[in-house]
């Protein structure tokens, strides 16, 4: 029954769109379409973003896997070098704080009427994505592939049941999130 | 409500998570479809020899689930913002004017700016904040756990230099 759903393209657009709404929606209301919160959560002073973060992944990170257990989901993992995540990542970080939103956050802050958003974040971002693959071909022979390690998972990496992995990092991340409650603002 | 509880939106984003994974088979993710869009605008000024390009065999100029998600956040947050009286069109945010004043000129050209080294990374990385920061992480995929971690080394020691 799944199958067949995931092969039905119009319905997919429609679920995307629907998707997207609703995690707009929840963006918006979390607070994280705002430069404010994002800027405030990377001069460490708003805990905001990390907490959604945290709490999207410990949830995400049981029910994805409890899907997976049972057949009903698998994984998609992306694939990860020192060259492309490390440096990429980095490179991404500087973006993050001098435009003060994310992609996506960046298409929710223009929803709400952000303008530095919509006139400088998204024609920056359009910009930045095609000087990437203008550049892909260069990178890809010279700098991407260094340090490659593939499409890996930390239970693979560590040749565990998933399950060893997951009940500690939730844990962990609860941990992480009454930390911050008590001395985070 | 104007806010609601960090935790309220993140388990929620968590369940949302869940069932993209199983009504869609994909996992949240925003910035593929910034890359596709540059590619359909490329190709209206230059033609489809665009399509040729390496990376755009890899990802099509063209639009698709995540590109339809994408159209949704704004839709989402637009809705939501209405809702709670909140839409308000601003050049400059609160705390951008206190440190560096209420001109839009400078906050367009830092906006500028940094959204074309966002672009450039998020693409470079393989991923954002939604493709490697939560639906990655939640995977507990080995790539995705440093892209985030490195998405906030880059974003926190900017953000200190910077204010």
């Amino acid at each position: 029954m799944v199958k067949t759903l995931h092969a039905k393209k119009k319905l997919q657009l429609a679920i995307g769109f629907l998707v997207g709404i609703l995690f707009g929606f929840l963006l918006q209301k979390g607070g994280v379409t705002k430069y404010d919160v994002i800027i405030g959560q990377l001069l460490l002073t708003d805990f905001t973003v990390v907490k959604i973060m945290l709490s999207a992944v410990v949830t995400g990170m049981i029910g994805v896997h409890l899907l997976r257990s049972r057949g009903l989901a698998q994984l998609h993992p992306k694939p990860g070098s020192f060259g492309t995540t490390a440096i990429g990542g980095l490179i991404f970080g500087v973006g993050f704080a001098l435009l003060g939103y994310c992609p996506g956050t960046l298409a929710g802050a223009i929803g709400q009427g952000s303008l530095d958003a919509l006139f400088g974040g998204l024609v920056g971002i359009l910009i930045g994505a095609g000087l990437f693959a203008e550049l892909y071909p260069k990178l890809d022979k010279t700098i991407l592939n260094k340090g490659h390690f593939g499409e890996i998972t930390w239970p693979q990496l560590l040749k565990v049941n998933p399950w060893w992995v997951i009940l500690p990092v939730a844990f962990w991340i609860i941990d992480l999130l009454i930390v911050i409650e008590k001395y985070g603002s | 409500m104007e806010r609601w509880s960090p935790y309220a939106v993140g388990i929620s984003i968590g369940f949302l998570s869940c069932v993209t994974f199983l009504l869609s088979d994909k996992p949240i993710g925003c910035s593929a479809a910034f890359s596709r869009t540059s590619g359909m605008i490329e190709k209206l000024i230059r033609g489809g020899i665009v399509a040729e390009k390496a990376y755009y065999k890899k990802f099509a100029p063209v639009i698709e689930w995540e590109w339809m998600l994408v159209l949704g956040v704004f839709v989402g947050a637009f809705i939501s913002a209405i809702l709670s009286n909140q839409f308000q069109t601003a050049w400059v945010p609160a705390t951008w004017a206190q440190a560096f004043g209420n001109t839009p000129v400078t906050r367009w050209v830092f906006s500028l700016v940094g959204g074309i080294i966002l672009g450039l990374g998020a693409r470079w990385a393989g991923g954002c904040t939604s493709g490697h920061g939560i639906s990655g992480t939640l995977q507990l995929v080995v790539s995705s756990w440093l892209a985030a971690i490195c998405f906030f080394i880059g974003g926190i020691l900017t953000a200190m230099l910077i204010f």
